[in-house]
């Protein structure tokens, strides 16, 4: 019996389905069985950031509606050995296409034959959030260090305790430490200590997310990537593995620093 | 470095600290359901109702929700107006 997890945030375009497309990677990576749900219904976007966009034949709703069998249309990433499928959002109906019940009994399902389910939640709180909360056994929330974004987790969190969903983990995306150190920017401690709930991981803010996202491929495959790292880290965890937080240090920043990592040497 | 030398004198708060407190208050009421505007009329109720037992100065009168952990609670500070220069 695998484990659903949910990946919200309240707010758009902080990083959710990024998350899920490499923290589905890197569990496959580390030999899970792994199955994402693309939960946002009528706004697909996880089958573009995995680059699977090519191979979609059936999509949730086919399912959910009984029109195509779920293991016609889950999409098999092929990066990722036998390990890494894809369950896509349909991309012309709305989030009332599905029920909260309908997606209980899909994510149930599902769990009988993968070791995780990640569920990529939409933005909102209406009933695209209750459909993608319905079936998850632990929800991650992501959330960047500005006032907006805390501000709408906070209201997540109150949320999915009202839908019983309780102990959500946080996930602080696209932290910038050259503006932390300045004191312009939050760090992981103020927004522990705002949101009052327990640290999955911390993701740096990366450029190479953008080139990733640009290519379909999850950052967490190239070595040199920070977010990627962060990823891998954050997937390790969910594994059970006691994996230190990252090092947040600016070492890249300014000319000196390049210099410093090049010849190897830690700041 | 402008930037930096306000700072070092006390003349400008880091930005972080401005979002943190913004958004301490702002949470305390998005938590508690509780509009701004709902809160003032709370205060002028408790208020009309508490002057008709005491006499008190509705210039101090506050009415705050204060946070500590994870416990919050509305906290009310009502001074009573002196009596001809005697203390209560």
């Amino acid at each position: 019996m695998g484990e659903a997890i949910v990946i919200t945030s309240g707010k758009g375009g902080v990083g959710k389905t990024t998350t899920t497309a490499n923290i589905g990677a890197g569990l496959a990576q580390a030999g899970k069985k792994v199955a994402l749900i693309d939960a946002d219904i009528g706004l697909r976007n996880l089958d573009v950031v995995m680059g699977l966009e090519n191979r979609i034949v059936y999509d949730l709703v086919d399912v959910v509606e009984g029109f195509a069998k779920l293991k016609n249309a889950l999409i098999k990433d092929k990066r990722f050995n036998e390990n890494l499928y894809l369950l896509p959002a349909a991309q012309t109906r709305d989030k009332t296409a599905v029920t909260p019940a309908q997606m209980r009994d899909l994510v149930t399902a599902m769990k009988e034959e993968f070791d995780f389910v990640l569920i990529d939640c939409p933005a909102g709180i209406e009933q695209g959030f209750k459909n993608a909360v319905a079936g998850s056994d632990k929800a991650i929330v992501v959330a960047t260090p500005e006032v907006s974004s805390v501000r709408d987790a906070d209201r997540i969190i109150g949320l999915l305790e009202a839908e019983e969903k309780h102990h959500p983990l946080l996930i602080v995306n696209r932290i910038r430490p050259s503006m932390v150190k300045k004191g312009d920017m939050m760090d992981i401690n103020d927004m522990i200590e705002i949101l009052a709930i327990e640290l999955l991981g911390v993701v740096p803010d990366d450029e190479f997310i953008v080139v990733s996202t640009n290519r379909g491929e999850p950052a967490l495959l190239n070595a040199q990537s920070r977010a990627g790292e962060a990823y891998r880290n954050i997937s390790r965890r969910l594994t059970g593995e006691n994996v230190p937080l990252m090092k947040l240090d600016d070492e890249s920043a300014g000319f000196f620093g390049r210099l410093r990592k090049i010849m190897g040497i830690k700041g | 470095m402008f930037d930096l030398f306000a700072r070092v004198f006390g003349r400008e708060d880091a930005s972080k600290d401005v979002a943190k407190e913004r958004l301490r208050l702002v949470l305390v009421h998005d938590r508690a359901s509780l509009s701004p505007q709902a809160l003032e009329n709370l205060k002028n109720d408790l208020l009309k109702v508490i002057s008709q037992y005491l006499d008190i100065d509705d210039q101090g009168f506050r009415v705050d929700f204060s946070r500590n952990d994870d416990a919050m609670a509305l906290v009310a500070n009502i001074p009573i107006k002196k009596k001809a220069g005697r203390m209560l």
